[in-house]
């Protein structure tokens, strides 16, 4: 699709020291490099290569994907929160375009 | 279930062995492993003898389905909520103008499609209405079939419908049209020449190659397929199936088609609307 919408599902709320879930979904064709178009001209790569989610400005998890990952890559990975602050997420797509999204968290 | 494991490691869950990292597994009616040949209790996706294609799928991607957030196809659901709200056409109107909160006006739609069209004198899918809308009433383009726009605004609306039970009309003026759907379901076709019953009615459940068939019920649609990494439609469907027996495909939103989608849909009559299911 044209638009690229990044989606993230985080809790705005945690206790202190509490584990929580973060789940990424971005829509992308994934394009693996290794397809023909109709008049048999390759098709060239254009993935997303690099994940990235920092908190308060700390990367605290990250990924390399490659070419045999699926369209709309789906993540889902945890953090154990101790202050409150703000969650950016970043997708680094093949053509340089990055893609943010920011979440708050609030931790009593 | 190796190859659907194989489809969950291609979309990144499992395939990256970060600390930490999991894929998220919903409980959803399925509470036993197939694997252990215990009986599964599908809840609403069995009516009787008549099971939505969720039951024939592998526990991965039934987890897919039950978390909206994972569910790829709603990535297309909000396309196709700015849709609803956004005016197009000469007439300067947006969906929401004459049918207001899709919540409300919309509940329901998708179990009576497609129906009896008097103007046409003959019958109308979802996709063939939303396009009738925008031509007559907001007099704006239609949408290409399997359009992103086409598939975000139809997954949209039948998603108002989540839950309801399927009921379409086969009597009165859609009998004829029933009656003709009947007959492309149960004619052979193709090099292989073979007919859907062959498939659907006689062998779900059994294995075609390494596939496992289900009853063919139509409730989920539009889908996400797991094999297209889109979502597709039901027409994409039904010529998929074409060309598997080597038929020549109909063209999409052709006669043929939405009358065999009248009865098809008839056939999953009880079935909640699913839309948008994930798929293998």
């Amino acid at each position: 699709m044209a638009t690229i919408r990044p989606r993230v599902k985080a809790p705005r709320k945690a206790s202190a020291g509490e584990v929580v879930e973060i789940k990424t979904l971005i829509n992308h064709s994934m394009e693996s490099g290794q397809r023909k178009d109709k008049d048999g001209n390759p098709i060239p790569r254009q993935i997303i290569h690099r994940f990235e989610a920092q908190f308060n400005g700390q990367e605290f998890f990250a990924v390399d994907l490659q070419p045999a990952i699926s369209a709309n890559p789906y993540l889902s990975f945890f953090a154990k929160l101790e202050e409150s602050g703000e969650f950016t997420f970043r997708w680094h797509d093949d053509d340089g375009s990055v893609y943010e999204e920011t979440k708050s968290v609030e931790v009593t | 279930m190796m190859t659907t494991m194989l489809k969950v490691l291609g979309r990144g869950v499992l395939g990256l062995a970060g600390a930490g990292m999991m894929a998220a597994v919903a409980a959803a009616p399925a509470a036993a492993d197939e694997s252990t040949g215990a009986r599964i209790d599908w809840g609403p996706y069995k009516v009787g003898d008549v099971r939505s294609g969720y039951t024939y799928a592998g526990a991965q991607t039934r987890a897919m389905q039950d978390d909206e957030f994972q569910n790829p196809a709603f990535l297309w659901l909000e396309r196709g909520m700015d849709i609803w709200d956004t005016v197009e056409g000469e007439a300067g109107k947006a969906c929401a103008d004459c049918h207001g909160d899709a919540e409300e006006s919309m509940a329901g739609v998708a179990t009576r499609y497609p129906i009896y069209f008097e103007d046409w004198g003959k019958l109308m899918n979802i996709e063939q209405r939303i396009n009738w809308c925008r031509e007559t009433q907001m007099r704006a383009e239609p949408f290409a079939w399997e359009s992103d726009d086409l598939l975000g605004i139809t997954a949209f609306v039948k998603n108002q419908s989540k839950g309801m039970a399927v009921d379409v009309a086969i009597d009165g003026p859609a009998a004829p049209f029933f009656e003709m759907g009947k007959d492309f379901y149960q004619t052979r076709r193709g090099q292989l020449d073979l007919a859907c019953t062959h498939c659907h009615v006689d062998n779900p459940g059994n294995l075609i190659r390494a596939e496992i068939l289900s009853q063919g019920q139509v409730n989920g649609f539009p889908t996400y397929r797991l094999k297209w990494q889109t979502v597709g439609s039901l027409h994409r469907r039904f010529r998929g199936c074409n060309k598997n027996i080597r038929a020549e495909p109909f063209p999409y939103g052709s006669d043929e088609y939405v009358n065999l989608e009248l009865y098809t849909s008839w056939r999953g009559n009880g079935l909640p609307v699913e839309s948008p299911s994930v798929r293998k």
